[in-house]
């Protein structure tokens, strides 16, 4: 990092932090500006792009390994070569800048401070992809990112970088700003592309309706996190080969952590992939626990990844050895994580301290999916509001013992029975909340404990409980 | 309807942004009108419908599946408390509770399906909304398109007299 930028007073990135995508999040005499981010050499690599061969950008990208930083983490080049060859339909790019995934905040504040590098992002995309016509579909609940994001888009347009012939080559594109109206669902791409097709969001089914292949208006279309076309542009900077040596293998790059909860210093932390563990992170990064509190569990990749429980033990593979580590021993990269039976997602690490009640929690986090449930499949639909009535109960002591049964076993119909991942999304809180801390569920629907939640007026008068 | 010269022009404007469909612009469309009147009134509902050439049910349906849009006219100032994990942990619910004291909104009437509840006043509204995507800074919410970060529960009258 150049010792020359300054960042504002509290805002200082930790040392162990790789700052490129957040480069300029919080940097003393930074804005929005166009003028602002072109004193910084931005454009650049839009510029470069252009003189290349579309295949080459992919090829680049490809190289670089760069894992989708939404969630799913799909290699966001090989996602790309999906496009049928014989393809001769237009091709569009959608930025996925619905940011809802409980626990993350990163996209926010690219789009808030630093709007061109997202643009330049989503301009060299588009010329490798083969785009003339690109949306930023960005939630409602961003109202002012809308706004800075449509002023950057006139400031580009004017300067002849977005519109015909953009640089002077004979490249045309127009970036368009999209809003959401505040549902999860649109999240998920497919969901994102009927929703910008004027629809409700109901997800398609895969096969046959691939994005790539069948996207929006049936047309190709390449869905990609904010997160990750921002990364598209340091990729060209560095050369893909060069960018595949930051992180880890397999887990190449940086990325952002938002980490939330019961730290002291809760915030986002760009690191190189797997080069921090969860101890380091909540310790180190976030100046640990509150005063004379214990972990209890994490979340680690939003609030739909399985919950880790403090005191598991997990047996990965490191290098060519099998070895048994503890929560706080894993590095936060996407095989990791999935190693230890969560996922890295969107990197949002939620932390809970020995304060917290799991009965608590579970209810919040059903009530998040039974709201966004958008009600196309019936397990889904039905199960994720049965799951949030039986953790009501418990939370309002008015559960029977065989309750938490009952739960896991509608978790259990939701998952794999769906035509999106949301079914996934919301039956994987649930079971893993039921497999690491069955006695405290169970010991909460004891009658004597009814009353010791206090649960909000107005969840319980929703479901008739008060 | 009676609509200004500029939202008409602003209207047709966002429509040439999807030269493949027109009924893409029908999101964008309800927000201007809701910003415009405050909610969404069957009036704009069949206007929309006849601008974009669909049935009024093709409109509606987005009305009553999103959660950003409204039937019914909410406060001058509407304000949408993040209930989410990480901001429930920081006292959302708490928070939630000491703006509808201070701003004097009664939310015992609130149903998943009418979720907002407006003072008698018709100054401030308030609703529950799912992850605002600031979890480091919780409790957070919106008060109409202004943002507030680490809004702790004793400050909730601090925040409403920034609007009185």
């Amino acid at each position: 990092m150049a010792e020359s930028i300054q960042y504002k007073r509290g805002k200082v990135p930790h040392k162990r932090e790789h700052r490129m995508i957040f480069r300029n999040i919080d940097r003393v005499g930074w804005d929005p500006s166009l003028a602002t981010y072109e004193s910084d050499g931005g454009y650049a690599m839009a510029r470069k792009a252009l003189a290349m061969d579309p295949a080459q950008v992919t090829e680049e990208v490809k190289a670089s390994g760069l894992r989708g930083r939404g969630g799913a983490g799909f290699p966001t080049g090989v996602k790309w070569t999906f496009i049928p060859p014989a393809n001769t339909k237009p091709v569009y790019l959608i930025c996925n800048c619905d940011e809802s995934e409980p626990g993350t905040f990163k996209d926010r504040y690219i789009v808030h401070q630093d709007p061109h590098q997202l643009l330049e992002g989503m301009i060299i995309s588009s010329y490798a992809v083969g785009a003339h016509i690109a949306y930023i579909y960005i939630r409602e609940e961003f109202p002012e990112g809308a706004v800075i994001l449509e002023q950057a888009i006139a400031e580009a347009k004017e300067k002849g970088y977005l519109g015909k012939g953009i640089f002077d080559s004979s490249f045309d594109l127009e970036i368009y700003v999209h809003r959401g109206a505040g549902a999860y669902i649109c999240g998920e791409e497919t969901g994102l592309i009927e929703s910008l097709e004027g629809k409700r969001p109901y997800p398609r089914i895969k096969p046959p309706y691939f994005p790539a292949a069948l996207g929006l208006y049936m047309c190709p279309t390449i869905v990609n996190n904010v997160e990750s076309l921002c990364h598209v542009k340091h990729i060209l900077e560095m050369g893909g080969e060069q960018y595949a040596k930051l992180g880890t293998p397999r887990n190449t790059g940086t990325r952002i952590l938002c980490v939330s909860g019961d730290v002291r210093k809760p915030g986002y932390f760009e690191v190189e992939v797997g080069t921090v563990t969860l101890g380091e992170l909540i310790h180190d990064l976030c100046g640990g626990l509150h005063d004379g509190r214990t972990l209890k569990a994490v979340i680690p990749g939003g609030s739909s990844a399985k919950v880790l429980r403090a005191d598991e033990r997990f047996n990965i593979r490191q290098g060519d050895e099998q070895v048994e580590i503890g929560i706080e021993d894993i590095p936060m990269d996407f095989d990791t994580l999935m190693a230890c039976g969560s996922m890295a997602g969107s990197g949002g690490v939620i932390v809970m301290d020995d304060s917290r009640s799991m009965s608590w929690v579970i209810n919040n986090i059903n009530h998040f999916y039974a709201h966004e449930s958008c009600g196309q499949c019936t397990p889904c639909r039905e199960g994720s509001l049965w799951m949030q009535k039986i953790t009501d109960r418990i939370v309002a002591g008015t559960a029977s013992p065989d309750d938490v049964d009952t739960l896991k076993s509608v978790a259990d119909n939701i998952e794999g029975k769906t035509i999106c991942a949301f079914g996934e999304a919301a039956s994987w809180p649930v079971q893993s909340f039921i497999d690491k801390f069955r006695d405290e569920l169970v010991a909460d629907t004891d009658p004597k404990n009814a009353g010791k939640f206090v649960a909000p007026e107005g969840m319980l008068a929703a479901v008739g409980l008060k | 309807m009676d609509l200004p010269e500029e939202l008409l022009a602003k209207i047709d404007e966002v429509i040439t942004h999807y030269p493949e469909s027109k009924r893409s612009a029908t999101l964008p469309l309800l927000h201007l009108l809701q910003r415009q009147f405050g909610f969404i009134t069957t009036e704009s509902v069949e206007w929309i419908a006849q601008k974009l050439e669909l049935e009024p049910i093709n409109v509606l349906e987005l009305v009553t599946f999103y959660p950003g849009f409204r039937q019914s006219a909410p406060g001058k100032y509407h304000i949408r408390v993040c209930r989410t994990l990480s901001c429930a942990m920081a006292g959302s619910e708490e928070l939630m509770e000491s703006l509808c004291r201070e701003a004097g909104i009664d939310r015992s009437g609130v149903t998943h399906h009418d979720p907002i509840a407006v003072g008698k006043d018709g100054k401030f509204s308030i609703e529950f909304a799912e992850c605002l995507a600031s979890c480091g800074t919780g409790p957070v919410c919106l008060v109409n398109d202004d943002f507030h970060e680490a809004v702790a529960p004793q400050d909730a009258s601090k925040l409403l007299n920034k609007y009185k």
